[in-house]
């Protein structure tokens, strides 16, 4: 068909309107659904007499936690037993993500093991720990071995250092005085090695001699906190936990004491992640070529060299996106721990705070603003570390 | 083509408006909704022997539960058309709210803050209550003020847990609570050694001390360090409807005084005693004050019976719960029951 270029241009401009029309409707229809939710709240908040607002965040909350952070009892305002639960979810997130690691690269790189039996047993892990449901996990830790530990009379007491039963784990507790001290060690240790390592790749450019950066900087971390603590007088007290007797009851007192609701969350977590960790880790090893470390050995790196410089930093681009993913999953994850009465925040601020407010409407939405927060910070620190190692493209 | 496309979104956009405008009930309608519904939806608790438990075959029994069938009873005139909801003591409240059951019935502390903060209305106390504490007899302690530095296992979001934080605060003594969102959590984690002491209302530890491994084990506490009067609980938006629960607790309260039971009820109708009269149906006009039919009183008698008869049958002295009347004998025995007239 012959088409005049005045035709085309009505044409075409008549397809840039279809095209708009459609995202225009869409835009209008996605704004009438957040304004009708909000009108919808707010009619039947009206209807029932209640009222929104954050006001009770500053009221006491009258409820004791069993185990926080930070100073809180009763008397306390409800934010801060909002901070009492987002420190605890913190925590166990914290090492969660810690443990996860390591033991996923450990289990990672054993998959890995030309030894049958290593390689058999961390595949046995891997399958157990990632097909059963966490919740089951959960339970199996907590009501399972947990449960079964013995009472606080007959605890299990591990070379004085470790006292174990029912009603938690319990270890010394280090006091230092003037602790800051070395603190000022590890900075100083901290500036030295960076100094090092900038004074070793000059030498390394000028004369192709390598210094050992590595070995440096452990022997400064370890000496000048040391050479510190003496010069400012730095004490440590150890404080062991001590047996109570009141009438029948036997506590525990002093030192550190671990709960139970922490231990079984935490070790379900780690476990159940560092399963999918250790297959990304695997996944990463294997998807390097065999000739990269050919090609690494011919150019004269060494065992070591060639996987610190070709096989890591290229594994690592493979091993850190579905990683980071594990990393979200057991931070939000955590927040099972209602299920055992860890106070977290999902039990304390969302479940406590919750039921005795009636405030459902703005503490769940604190509460999905904090996890999304935390999600989108965990995510950002590892998308910019991967940016930092992908490869860069010329 | 063009054309149907952008009509079709122009459809759409129509029927999701009109979906989304037909979302808003109104609220002030329970007793209709029940009567189409044909069956009354009632909160109970997850398991409290005495107030409300489930047996093996899924048969509800309990002194909420029978206030649960005598509404139904009153509303519906049968009082096994109810349907119950366990739930936690941290979740009723919002699932009353939110319209997914009619009543709560279940062991709820009537205060201040719930009753005028919650938009919910208390509608009476079908039991005086106050809060205790269960411990080990190994723990050779026979006073709570003797307690110290114990882990105190609670159920989360409950008054019982501002009261454990008062007691102690008072009596400058030192606890852990471990807090958990079931009441059968928190049981099973005090007879596994968890905690050292079990706290809740005292009728609950009666009744949960029931659940236990070894329940001649453990001690009640002689001291109440709280009031904890427990009743029904409805929206607080809607009064006819907490009228109609609140006169039905009455009826059941007032038919011990009057001596009307289950079982005597029909050789009553021949009486000339007018409050008995009124009680049965047969004089005044009690049920068109509720919207309710006249026999509605009869129904809740007959069929479930009167508050003794209640109490007797699921946490009296001859059931295992085993609990004596008390603060919750009728006014004339010198109890606190009491009902106002219904007339």
């Amino acid at each position: 068909m012959f088409l005049t270029s005045q035709f085309k241009t009505s044409l075409r401009k008549n397809l840039q309107l279809s095209k708009l029309l459609p995202q225009l409707l869409l835009i209008i229809l996605f704004c009438y659904i957040i304004y009708f939710f909000t009108k919808n709240t707010q009619i039947n908040l009206a209807a029932r007499n209640l009222n929104f607002g954050f006001d009770f965040l500053n009221t006491n909350s009258g409820f004791d936690v069993q185990f926080s952070l930070i100073q809180y009892d009763g008397s306390s305002s409800y934010f801060r037993s909002y901070l009492v639960g987002l420190l605890n979810t913190l925590l166990v997130s914290f090492f969660g993500i810690i443990f996860a690691t390591i033991l996923g690269f450990i289990v990672g790189i054993s998959r890995l093991s030309p030894n049958w039996i290593v390689n058999k047993l961390s595949l046995i892990y891997v399958e157990l720990f990632r097909n059963l449901p966490l919740l089951l996990q959960i339970f199996f830790w907590y009501f399972v071995v947990i449960r079964s530990l013995p009472s606080t009379e007959k605890s299990m007491v591990i070379l004085d250092i470790l006292i174990i039963n029912l009603q938690g784990f319990y270890i010394p507790k280090f006091i230092f005085s003037n602790f800051i001290y070395i603190f000022y060690g590890l900075f100083l240790a901290l500036l030295a090695t960076i100094a090092v390592k900038y004074y070793a790749t000059k030498v390394f450019y000028e004369s192709g001699k390598i210094i050992p950066v590595f070995k440096i900087f452990l022997l400064l971390i370890i000496v000048l906190p040391i050479i510190f603590s003496f010069i400012g007088d730095v004490s440590l007290l150890v404080e062991y936990p001590k047996l109570v007797k009141n009438f029948g009851i036997f506590n525990y007192v002093g030192g550190v004491k671990l709960v139970p609701e922490f231990l079984a969350l935490l070790f379900s977590l780690s476990l159940y992640t560092s399963a999918f960790i250790a297959e990304n880790v695997r996944a990463g090893i294997l998807a390097i070529s065999k000739g990269q470390k050919e090609a690494s050995k011919s150019l004269g790196f060494n065992n070591p060299q060639t996987l610190k410089l070709i096989v890591i930093p290229q594994a690592l681009r493979v091993i850190i996106p579905p990683t980071t993913n594990q990393y979200l999953n057991l931070t939000k994850n955590s927040s099972l721990a209602a299920a055992i009465g860890y106070p977290d925040l999902a039990g304390v601020f969302a479940g406590t705070a919750l039921s005795q407010t009636g405030k459902a409407i703005e503490i769940i939405f604190m509460v999905m603003m904090t996890y999304l927060t935390m999600s989108l910070i965990i995510s950002s620190i590892l998308n910019w570390y991967n940016k930092k190692i992908a490869i860069v493209e010329r | 083509m063009k054309k149907i496309k952008i009509n079709s979104f122009a459809v759409l956009a129509f029927v999701v408006t009109f979906i989304f405008t037909t979302f808003n009930a109104n609220a002030n309608q329970t007793r209709e909704n029940v009567i189409k519904r044909g069956s009354l939806n009632c909160g109970v608790s997850q398991g409290v022997p005495g107030f409300s438990n489930a047996d093996a075959s899924g048969k509800w029994a309990g002194i909420d539960v029978d206030l649960c069938r005598a509404v139904a009873a009153a509303v519906l005139g049968d009082a096994n058309k109810v349907k119950y909801s366990p739930l936690s003591a941290k979740d009723r409240f919002e699932v009353l709210k939110a319209g997914d059951i009619d009543v709560l019935a279940r062991n709820t502390t009537w205060t201040l803050s719930r009753d005028g903060g919650l938009a919910v209305d208390f509608v009476g106390t079908n039991f005086y209550d106050g809060q205790g504490f269960m411990i080990r007899k190994a723990a050779n302690i026979n006073s709570a003020k003797k307690l110290n530095n114990v882990k105190v296992c609670v159920e989360t979001g409950t008054t019982t847990e501002l009261n454990l934080r008062d007691y102690f605060k008072q009596q400058k003594l030192k606890y852990e609570p471990v807090a958990f969102t079931k009441a059968d959590e928190a049981v099973a984690a005090y007879d596994a050694g968890r905690c050292d002491v079990y706290t809740t209302d005292k009728s609950g530890l009666a009744a949960n001390r029931t659940k236990l491994k070894n329940p001649a084990d453990h001690l009640i506490l002689p001291e109440t360090i709280s009031k904890e009067p427990l009743g029904p609980v409805v929206r607080g938006n809607d009064e006819n409807w907490a009228n109609i629960v609140r006169w039905t607790l009455n009826v059941m309260i007032e038919a011990e005084e009057y001596g009307i039971t289950q079982a005597n009820i029909d050789s009553l109708k021949s009486t000339e005693d007018p409050a008995i009269k009124r009680l049965l149906g047969l004089e005044g006009e009690t049920g068109k004050n509720l919207s309710l039919a006249n026999t509605w009183s009869y129904n809740i008698i007959k069929q479930v019976g009167n508050y003794a008869e209640s109490y007797n049958a699921n946490v009296g002295p001859k059931t295992p719960v085993g609990l004596a009347r008390g603060q919750n004998a009728s006014w004339r025995n010198g109890g606190l029951l009491y009902a106002p007239p219904v007339r």
